[in-house]
């Protein structure tokens, strides 16, 4: 056996998603839900931090951990759905859950048996210097994403105006 | 290079190659981390104690009044670690009809982004704990973290005073985070790198508040003022607005579990001061003053976390002052502070510096 540091941290940061994932969705409390949730982006970020691409790990938890939780919290406080939310789960609704569960696993075994991992891809410890990002994400040649980037700042302006307006007291 | 004799990384390196020789890497990794972990949570116990010792005092001093005076001898040195040796044997009482995970968990989610963010401080060359290229922005995500606590512990305390107290803190919270982060854009902008020991390496040739001039200082002031309200501190302590909100979030917590936030508290302090002394003053640079080559020369052999701590605690006092100069502000005059005049202005400076950059007028 020879494992690395690594992948041990990873395969330890990869049990405690999964136990998070399993418990946002089978937890009974929206709030509880919410916080475990975090976790998981919690943990996302640190796989990110192990890969070397910090960037990301931080904009992970500036942006999912920092201001979607936030918000979640935030709504959940202020509109005081406080309830027990077990459910019952009737037969139609359960088959379906499963259907869809094992298609999604064999969709993803289909990807990765026919594609493979790309093993050598990310150099091993090394820091994804943030210029490279900064040029990429601000380019306009190939493999440069200004367009994407302005179409989401407009995306986000018109997230802006609507809620202003709806926030707006009538006259 | 002139500050190399107190570079700390070769020390570090070769500590590093001797657990390696006499044991396996990773092992030696393992060990390293266990070394650092406890230094960082004893530095944030040391520190707190002499922050809230330092607090009493200043506090008292601008009240005309004495303060802690008797526990241990004439300048009532032990009253603090006596106070926590009290504080530690406290009941940590549990509350009835509330979700006890949550009780239990915010805290330490306070706690955490407290430690996050002080384990990114340049504390000297070579001796900074977590290294990235991104670093400054690293600090301001983990930040953002703290908030959540705030949230949680008022929503599970189960009660009203705490849950208005928690929506409160957290929208101011969330407010400031953009004053905070628009004035660390724009000295980002200035030494146009985000890993923090290059910014106070950038620095060696004099402080960026110097370097940067109208625009650094009027980022250096949004950030002084933002950084008090996101420790939850001086006029914005809207947590202790006791005729309103008892003690806003925390007001169910006893014992440690209060602790852990009061201590974030100072902590949270300490670290806005460790960031603004990084992006405006320098971190570990001596202080030089151009012509005067033996008043440098006597600077340099000033070890960097001298300087370092020196210059945090110097802005530490001056959040004091602020703190024990104004009164409390309203929660709706601390919103309209923020994004009426604070923000706005701070997206003023970010410009300006912008322009200045380009033209060259930084020094």
């Amino acid at each position: 056996m020879n494992i690395s540091l690594q992948e041990i941290v990873f395969y330890i940061v990869g049990a405690c998603i999964i136990a998070c994932s399993i418990l946002a969705v089978t937890t009974g409390k929206i709030l509880r839900a919410a916080t475990y949730l975090l976790f998981v982006l919690l943990g996302t970020g640190a796989i990110y931090g192990i890969l070397g691409y910090t960037f990301l790990s931080a904009v992970q938890l500036m942006v999912y951990a920092g201001g979607i939780v936030v918000l979640y919290v935030f709504s959940i406080l202020l509109t005081q759905s406080d309830k027990n939310m077990k459910y019952k789960i009737n037969r139609a609704k359960l088959i379906s859950v499963l259907l869809t569960i094992v298609i999604g696993a064999a969709l993803v075994l289909f990807l990765v048996m026919t594609n493979g991992f790309a093993l050598n891809l990310i150099p091993q410890g090394v820091e994804l210097p943030v210029e490279n990002i900064g040029h990429a994400l601000i380019g306009t040649g190939k493999y440069q994403f200004v367009l994407p980037f302005e179409v989401v700042s407009v995306l986000l302006l018109a997230c802006m105006i609507g809620a202003i307006l709806i926030a707006r007291k009538q006259k | 290079m002139f500050l190399d004799y107190y570079n700390l990384s070769p020390l570090l390196m070769q500590i590093h190659a001797f657990l390696c020789s006499v044991m396996p890497e990773w092992l030696a990794l393992t060990l390293e981390g266990l070394v650092v972990g406890v230094f960082i949570l004893v530095m944030y116990a040391v520190l707190a104690i002499i922050l809230i010792y330092m607090e009493r005092k200043v506090c008292a001093a601008f009240q005309c009044r004495i303060g802690p005076n008797r526990v241990g001898g004439k300048g009532g040195l032990l009253q603090v670690p006596a106070d926590v040796l009290k504080i530690l044997t406290k009941e940590i009482i549990s509350l009835k009809h509330s979700d006890h995970f949550l009780y239990a968990l915010a805290p330490f989610l306070v706690i955490l982004a407290s430690i996050l963010t002080f384990s990114c401080l340049p504390w000297n060359k070579g001796g900074e704990i977590l290294h990235m290229n991104i670093g400054i922005f690293f600090v301001l995500a983990a930040s953002s973290i703290g908030v959540l606590g705030i949230l949680l512990a008022g929503w599970s305390s189960n009660s009203k005073y705490t849950l208005i107290g928690a929506v409160r803190s957290g929208a101011m919270i969330i407010s400031y985070e953009l004053s905070i982060g628009l004035s660390v854009l724009t000295m980002v902008v200035m030494s146009g790198a985000m890993d923090i020991q290059t910014i106070v390496e950038g620095q060696a040739n004099g402080w960026n508040i110097f370097k940067g001039h109208i625009p650094a200082i009027m980022a250096f002031i949004i950030y002084l003022i933002a950084g008090n309200a996101e420790a939850n501190r001086g006029p914005f302590d809207l947590a202790e607005a006791e005729q309103e909100l008892t003690a806003g979030y925390h007001t169910e917590y006893s014992g440690m579990h209060f602790g852990f936030f009061y201590l974030a508290e100072y902590l949270n302090l300490f670290i806005t001061a460790g960031i603004a002394t990084t992006l405006f003053l320098g971190g570990w640079m001596p202080l030089h003053i151009a012509g005067l080559d033996g008043l440098n020369m006597v600077m340099d052999y000033i070890p960097g976390f001298v300087w370092f701590i020196g210059k945090t605690f110097f802005i530490v006092f001056l959040l004091m002052w602020i703190r024990w100069t104004f009164p409390r502000l309203r929660i709706d005059q601390v919103l309209t502070l923020e994004w009426k005049y604070l923000m706005p202005l701070s997206l003023v400076v970010l410009l300006l510096m912008t322009v200045c950059k380009v033209f060259g007028l930084t020094f």
